[in-house]
């Protein structure tokens, strides 16, 4: 395997973007900080792809109308998921592992605030049985929810911690779109909304977009002091019925961090866009007490649809380059009630080592 | 005046599904009142049933009749139901274990308030009062307070006459923005004017203006107000008909570049016969009664011929 690291991250979060779904205007600012952050060129960037959901741009094909944000002439290397950005990074990784590029930038966008995201995404679900009763994304998370307080595995006041603790982490994010301001009192004070869910339960409707440059070898020590390594790569898909899958479990996030080597972490950025799946994610990643979970505050504060999981990834990267973490983990999840779960393994300790 | 323009967009669409023999099987059963579940090879029984065994990966041949009556397993309150679900009231998701089964089904569970349902509450099916053999077919779950008031079932399926395919509408509301460039542009038109952007880097200029310019990657800043005049560069005769078609074929969608721009645009050449549109057909815009005019590419209504000679092909061939 080739030795390849996160070199880059660009985010942008916001309540409502003004502007086109196809999110053009975002990108270009956003590319613009890789190539500073990285000393390239868009012609040093050996392949690029891309997250977004026509679906969500209310369009078609907006992703093509996004490319016009990289230049294509002459052309470009380029590709493209109808998924989050951790899953575009996942397909560059594979490019760079085949040897054919060393550099990547993938990025993804999404402007949830045009249509009613919880919505939408019933059209993720079932297409016999499921999205014609448009179960929207809160009250399958809320059935989820239930299940795990049913069966005593957490409790409100649990939900309700993760809920303050990422408030308060927020404070220091600049990108967050709900922050501070809360007890665990005061939250547990507040009224129900989609009981059992209470609405800083869940995450907040996030418009945005994110970037993350990756470079195999000496083009990573050449960019960064200490590059983010990525040591363990890995994701896995539950089976989409919510009747047959347990809900108080994740096995597909149990899976992903079977196949990596999770010891030794000091940080996890888990995308747990529902206050109860970051206790379900610590459970089946079977995290130590000592593991600072999401100091961005995470999915619970700001969640771009289509980035929001990539960010984590690119969230614990900037603390490997900054040396407040050595191991830090990336977590990103799509699908209904934790469905679909990806993790990656950053290491800043990788051994020096040729291609 | 806000910084975009935006609209209202409704994106709708008819998916019609074939449904294979089992979900067929089960669509079958809701038709005619009774619920269809599958068994697994661990002799679970699934509602509804999976097209292929989740161990063998076998296709499912077992089915098995279970009761329209059941347990909640797990439900969650729905405060602000959204547009197609099955109760435009507030209401219940719940899983369901129908008696019978060992798996749940999701559906809608009407209880009026969230104080009425538990984990553990007895239901049972409430029939829509027209079925069709889709998940609709049952209109939601209700609370089932007497055991003995159970709602009889259909009573069998009609085995020679399965149901073998399911149209589901799908209607999604957008506010659509356009970028500040395209609100230029559908500014611009709203004043009579087509107004482009060059862009810094190499000089082209883009009609409608873009973020950015698709070759370089660079934003376009400059404004420019192009001629009303332009070469087709290339065109097609429409003949065939389609819903929303606005004048009668056959007629011609052409590329027109203006006089001034590097990227052609679309719209009709009127005012000729359309066996006479050639490439190089110098064309100039016509314009609706200006009191008709809006923030919209409609203020134009078509393109008309100059009657100058043709554009020579070398002025064009580089936007083709």
């Amino acid at each position: 395997m080739r030795d390849v690291a996160v070199v880059g991250f660009a985010q942008r979060q916001m309540q409502d973007f003004d502007g086109s779904p196809t999110c053009v205007e975002l990108l270009v600012p956003l590319f613009k900080e890789c190539y500073e952050q990285t000393g390239w060129t868009r012609q040093d960037v050996g392949f690029w792809c891309s997250g977004s959901s026509d679906y969500l741009a209310g369009r078609s094909f907006s992703f093509v109308q996004a490319v016009d944000a990289i230049g294509v002439l002459p052309p470009v290397n380029e590709s493209h998921v109808e998924m989050d950005l951790a899953w575009a990074m996942y397909e560059a990784w594979l490019k760079i592992q085949t040897g054919e590029v060393d550099t990547a930038l993938v990025y993804a966008f999404g402007k949830s605030s045009a249509g009613q995201t919880r919505r939408t995404l019933a059209l993720q679900l079932d297409p016999y049985t499921m999205t014609p009763l448009w179960p929207d994304t809160v009250s399958l998370a809320g059935l989820q929810a239930r299940a795990g307080i049913d069966a005593g595995l957490w409790d409100e006041r649990a939900m309700a911690e993760v809920a303050h603790r990422s408030l308060t982490d927020a404070e220091g994010n600049e990108h967050s779109v709900r922050k501070g301001g809360s007890s665990v009192e005061d939250l547990l004070a507040r009224p129900m909304y989609a009981d059992p869910l209470r609405k800083h339960d869940c995450a907040p409707v996030t418009d945005g977009a994110a970037a993350i440059v990756l470079a195999a070898g000496d083009k990573a020590r050449e960019v960064r002091e200490k590059p983010a390594w990525i040591t363990g790569l890995s994701h896995f898909i539950d089976p989409i019925s919510m009747g047959t899958r347990d809900l108080t479990r994740s096995p597909s996030a149990q899976r992903a961090g079977a196949a990596v080597d999770l010891s030794g972490l000091d940080t996890a950025e888990l995308h747990a866009p529902f206050s109860h799946q970051e206790l379900l994610l610590r459970r089946e990643l079977g995290l130590a007490d000592d593991v600072r979970i999401n100091p961005s505050g995470g999915a619970l504060t700001s969640n771009p649809m289509f980035s929001g999981g990539g960010i984590r990834i690119g969230e614990a990267a900037q603390r490997i380059w900054a040396g407040e973490s050595s191991k830090a983990l990336g977590h990103a999840t799509s699908g209904p009630a934790l469905q679909q779960n990806l993790v990656c393994v950053l290491d800043a300790d990788k051994k020096e080592q040729g291609n | 005046m806000s910084r975009t323009l935006s609209a209202p967009v409704t994106v709708a669409f008819d998916y019609t599904r074939s449904t294979g023999p089992v979900l067929g099987r089960f669509l079958t059963g809701l038709r005619d009142g009774v619920l269809i579940g599958g068994r697994t090879s661990e002799g679970r029984v699934v509602v509804p049933p999976s097209e292929y065994d989740p161990v063998t990966h076998e296709p499912t041949t077992d089915f098995v009749e279970v009761s329209p009556v059941g347990t909640v397993t797990s439900w969650t309150w729905v405060p602000e139901p959204v547009k197609g679900q099955p109760l435009d009231r507030p209401f219940a998701f719940a899983l369901v274990l129908l008696d019978g089964a060992d798996a749940p089904l999701l559906h809608a569970l009407d209880a009026g308030s969230p104080d009425a349902v538990s984990t553990g509450m007895r239901v049972q099916v409430r029939w829509a009062p027209e079925r069709v053999g889709h998940i609709t077919d049952i209109a939601c779950f209700e609370p089932l307070t007497d055991e003995t008031s159970v709602s009889p079932s259909g009573g069998g399926i009609i085995e020679d006459h399965p149901v073998t395919g399911v149209i589901t509408p799908v209607s999604l509301d957008y506010i659509y923005a356009a970028s500040p460039e395209e609100s230029a542009f559908y500014r611009g038109l709203e004043q009579g004017r087509i107004v482009g952007q060059r862009c810094p880097t190499c000089g082209k200029v883009y009609v409608p203006p873009r973020s950015a310019c698709p070759s370089d990657g660079t934003p376009t800043t400059e404004e420019i107000e192009l001629s009303q005049t332009g070469t087709v560069t290339t065109f097609c005769i429409v003949n065939v008909p389609f819903l929303g078609q606005k004048i009668t074929p056959p007629y011609v969608s052409a590329y027109v570049l203006l006089d001034g721009a590097d990227i052609a645009f679309l719209h009709l050449i009127l005012d000729c016969p359309a066996d006479e549109v050639r490439m190089g057909m110098r064309v100039k815009a016509v314009w609706k009664p200006r009191e008709e005019w809006g923030t919209t590419i409609e203020n134009i209504s078509h393109f008309a011929p100059t009657d100058e000679p043709d554009a020579d092909y070398d002025t064009y061939k580089q936007h083709l």
